[in-house]
């Protein structure tokens, strides 16, 4: 059925489809008209869950946490101050392996207060053990979720996930969505079955303690879960693809990079003004390609150096900043291609913080830029490419 | 013993099994005599670590995961336990 969702809303969709069991949320801008969505599917009868209404985002996932061991499918959403009110429990969910879908409506982090979208909050959150996607569209967002549930609950996954939506850009801007009959989800995606459960007859505990013996092993297991799922987020990808005609290119996204001396790296919506800037620089004959990064963890390295090896400058825009370093992903992505043998120059700029629109103009502005540096190599010098913040 | 199996699925663990053992924090323990003890199982309900186990005539404790916090102790109605320091002499001779 096509309907005329926003990103917010694509996101229930997907919650009520996957037939969630258990919702915990706490509301924030601009996530909260997602479980507000839900609570009225609940309400009006049409979503057969329970609504856990609770007193923070920190007892949100809490719930969702202790509702996940019982062996049920459980959802929760949050932004900005919420998610890292969520910090310690983010830890705590992903390193007792337990599968969780969360949607992330990204949004900058205070001071100065903002409610607009960027991505400080998600990325503040890499190293927690969640896998982190980030979707282009709001059709992309709903058909993302169906995939995380199947992701986070795969055997050698058992690892939560991060769905991460520009807030406003995607949460609240409509767009046509293809919303899937529910027999053609639940042929997809079968019911939640853990292998192990709260029960009363087979006894489990939870998040055991481990002294120094043993929590180096179950972390160093962890690892290899999370690292696996680069694999799993493919191959969900492509069943996705057989079963509703659509996919996204499983870790990364790739655009005219085939042949590309100069590839922007993106994450998220703003993947959809690079690909018209792309387009019209093509045009005009010029060699340029986009990646969009759907898996900012597990981080797909091989994908990366396999499409960037080729590329002569690789520009990222980042809509975050580690503060007295760069922007977080152009380190990455500077880290996955230093001993290529050929290493692209990488340049990272920052931009779109705090809800700042990126324009077309803008994006060709940091094409022409890289491009001007090609140019300058050809004609024999040295390849330099400084990077930029948008101020 | 763990298996790599039991490792791969995060430290959720089928019970008995359990990775850590408390009992080591402990600085004092408590020593049950057994002459006062009738299996009443008050200490079994107040014991925040489930270290005592019903027996035939008496309770039994085990200490692994005692950290000595002395409620059975307390609630004990017939003053069967008694809190001794571990390592002292009173803990040797009340033990003997």
């Amino acid at each position: 059925m096509r309907a005329y969702l926003n990103g917010n809303e694509a996101v229930a969709a997907a919650v009520k489809l996957a037939r969630t069991e258990v919702v915990a949320a706490y509301p924030i801008t601009p996530q909260s008209t997602i479980v507000e969505k839900i609570a009225e599917y609940i309400a009006a009868g049409s979503m057969e869950a329970d609504y856990i209404r609770v007193e923070s985002e920190h007892a949100a996932l809490a719930a969702c946490y202790g509702a996940a061991v019982t062996g049920t499918r459980v959802f929760t959403a949050t932004s900005s101050q919420g998610l890292a009110y969520m910090f310690e429990m983010l830890h705590y969910v992903s390193g007792c392996r337990v599968p969780m879908v969360m949607a992330v409506a990204n949004r900058g982090l205070a001071a100065p207060w903002t409610i607009w979208a960027d991505h400080q909050d998600a990325v503040a959150c890499r190293d927690t053990g969640w896998i982190q996607l980030y979707v282009e569209t709001a059709q992309e967002a709903l058909d993302t979720c169906l995939q995380a549930y199947k992701i986070a609950a795969h055997p050698e996954v058992l690892t939560p996930v991060m769905v991460c939506l520009d807030g406003y850009v995607l949460s609240h801007t409509e767009e046509i969505v293809d919303v899937p009959d529910q027999e053609a989800v639940d042929r997809f995606l079968p019911s939640y079955r853990p292998e192990y459960s709260v029960d009363t007859q087979r006894p489990y505990v939870f998040g055991v303690g481990a002294g120094p013996d043993l929590y180096s092993a179950f972390k160093y297991y962890q690892q290899q879960a999370i690292l696996k799922a680069k694999e799993v987020i493919k191959e969900v990808d492509r069943e996705f693809q057989a079963h509703f005609q659509r996919s996204y290119g499983g870790l990364v996204d790739l655009y005219y990079c085939h042949d590309a001396s100069v590839v922007l790296v993106v994450m998220g919506a703003t993947a959809g003004t690079a690909r018209e800037v792309v387009e019209y620089l093509r045009r005009q004959g010029e060699a340029v390609g986009l990646l969009r990064l759907r898996s900012f963890r597990p981080f797909p390295v091989e994908d990366l150096r396999a499409a960037l090896s080729r590329a002569r400058v690789v520009a990222v825009l980042d809509r975050d900043c580690s503060f007295g370093y760069e922007g977080v992903l152009a380190t990455e992505v500077k880290a996955a291609l230093a001993d290529l043998p050929a290493q692209p120059q990488v340049a990272g700029f920052i931009g779109g913080l705090g809800g700042r629109d990126i324009s077309q103009e803008e994006l060709a502005g940091i094409f022409r830029h890289c491009l001007e540096a090609v140019r300058r190599q050809d004609r024999g010098e040295e390849l330099v490419v400084s990077g930029g913040w948008q101020k | 013993m763990l298996t790599e199996g039991d490792l791969r699925k995060g430290p959720n663990l089928a019970t008995p099994l359990l990775s850590t053992t408390t009992g080591s924090w402990r600085l004092v323990r408590p020593v049950l005599n057994p002459k006062r003890c009738n299996n009443c199982l008050t200490c079994w309900l107040f014991c925040p670590e489930g270290c005592f186990t019903r027996g035939e005539s008496i309770v039994s404790l085990n200490l692994d995961f005692c950290k000595g916090c002395g409620i059975c102790v307390a609630e004990c109605p017939r003053e069967a336990l008694t809190l001794v320091e571990e390592g002292s002499n009173d803990a040797r001779l009340s033990e003997r």
